[in-house]
């Protein structure tokens, strides 16, 4: 199982950017942790998920 | 027992707070015409309070213009003690200063965040109005210059720095390399969301108040401060952005 915003799912060995993906976010908007950690955009590709992680999807919408 | 006094510490022989009033009153050296309110340790209060060695005392002369030196003392009296001198020293960036940033500008100032670190590009124009802290007479300058000149007014003993260019990826992290905390207040999402991956990956000792679904109309109990990590915060519903016929008021 993987949390993801607070809520348990789960697990299956993606990338970070197939899970944005299937998941629907547009990653020009978003900020993804796991455990704690900043993922930079430039390893979506390369980073896989772990079972047990804790992921954090910050999803920006406009106004400010 | 030494106490403070309206920011200057003094030895004095009173035991409470009334005496002390009255040794305040007897001392003054210009006549006190307007009604008094007495601030202990940060609290408003009418009791006759038993003094403590260490205590902070500010007896406010409604409707006098007390001299510069005692002004700032008399400003941050409502801070619990202790409290002004940390928010003093703290270094806070705002970035965009439109709906939200203009206001947490001015609210930082107020709290008595000593030094502020303004950043937008844009200039006031009319529509600004309904919602941001500008004024007519604002209108046509850079926003960075319209706010540290309010700013200003209302606390001077603070210091502004202002920046004003478009923040990008490229001078994202020479823009903000000081600060300890920033807030996030720009516009669009994909400003926001390059903000705060830069920061976030490039500064690990930052913290970042960043906004998302804070405008838009929806209901507003869904609002809400999130903390992520000890290192990010998020305000607003986090769902609704604002958008054609979906701004920022609605009528049903």
């Amino acid at each position: 199982m993987i949390t993801v915003n607070g809520e348990k799912q789960e697990y299956k060995k993606v990338t970070v950017l197939e899970f944005l993906k299937t998941a629907g976010y547009r990653l020009e908007t978003v900020a993804v942790e796991i455990n704690e950690e900043i993922v930079s955009k430039r390893t979506y590709e390369t980073t896989y998920l772990c079972d047990e992680d804790k992921i954090e999807i910050i999803h920006f919408v406009g106004g400010g | 027992m030494k106490v403070s006094i309206n920011g200057k510490q003094q030895e004095v022989k009173s035991k409470s707070l009334w005496t002390l009033k009255e040794e305040f009153l007897y001392g003054a050296t210009r006549a006190i015409k307007g009604p008094l309110i007495t601030i202990y340790n940060g609290f408003q209060t009418d009791e006759d309070l038993k003094l403590d060695e260490g205590d902070e005392v500010a007896f406010i002369v409604k409707g006098e213009m007390p001299s510069k030196e005692e002004l700032e003392a008399l400003m941050c009296a409502r801070h619990t003690p202790s409290v002004h001198e940390k928010v003093k020293k703290a270094k806070v960036a705002i970035a965009g200063l439109g709906g939200l940033g203009s206001h947490i500008a001015i609210e930082l100032a107020r709290t008595g965040v000593g030094h502020l670190h303004l950043v937008d590009f844009d200039i006031v124009e009319p529509s600004n109005l309904n919602r941001q802290m500008y004024k007519i007479k604002h209108l046509g300058m850079y926003k960075t210059e319209a706010l540290k000149q309010e700013i200003q007014e209302i606390n001077p003993y603070i210091t502004v720095e202002i920046d004003t260019f478009k923040v990008t990826q490229e001078n994202v992290l020479d823009l903000f390399k000081e600060e300890e905390i920033v807030c996030e207040a720009f516009d669009k999402p994909e400003a926001k969301a390059m903000i705060v991956n830069a920061l976030l990956e490039a500064r690990g000792d930052i913290k970042i108040v960043a906004a998302s679904g804070m405008a838009g109309y929806e209901s507003s109990n869904e609002i809400q401060t999130k903390k992520i990590n000890k290192r990010l915060y998020i305000c607003g519903d986090l769902y609704n952005g604002a958008k054609q016929e979906w701004g920022l008021w609605r009528l049903e």
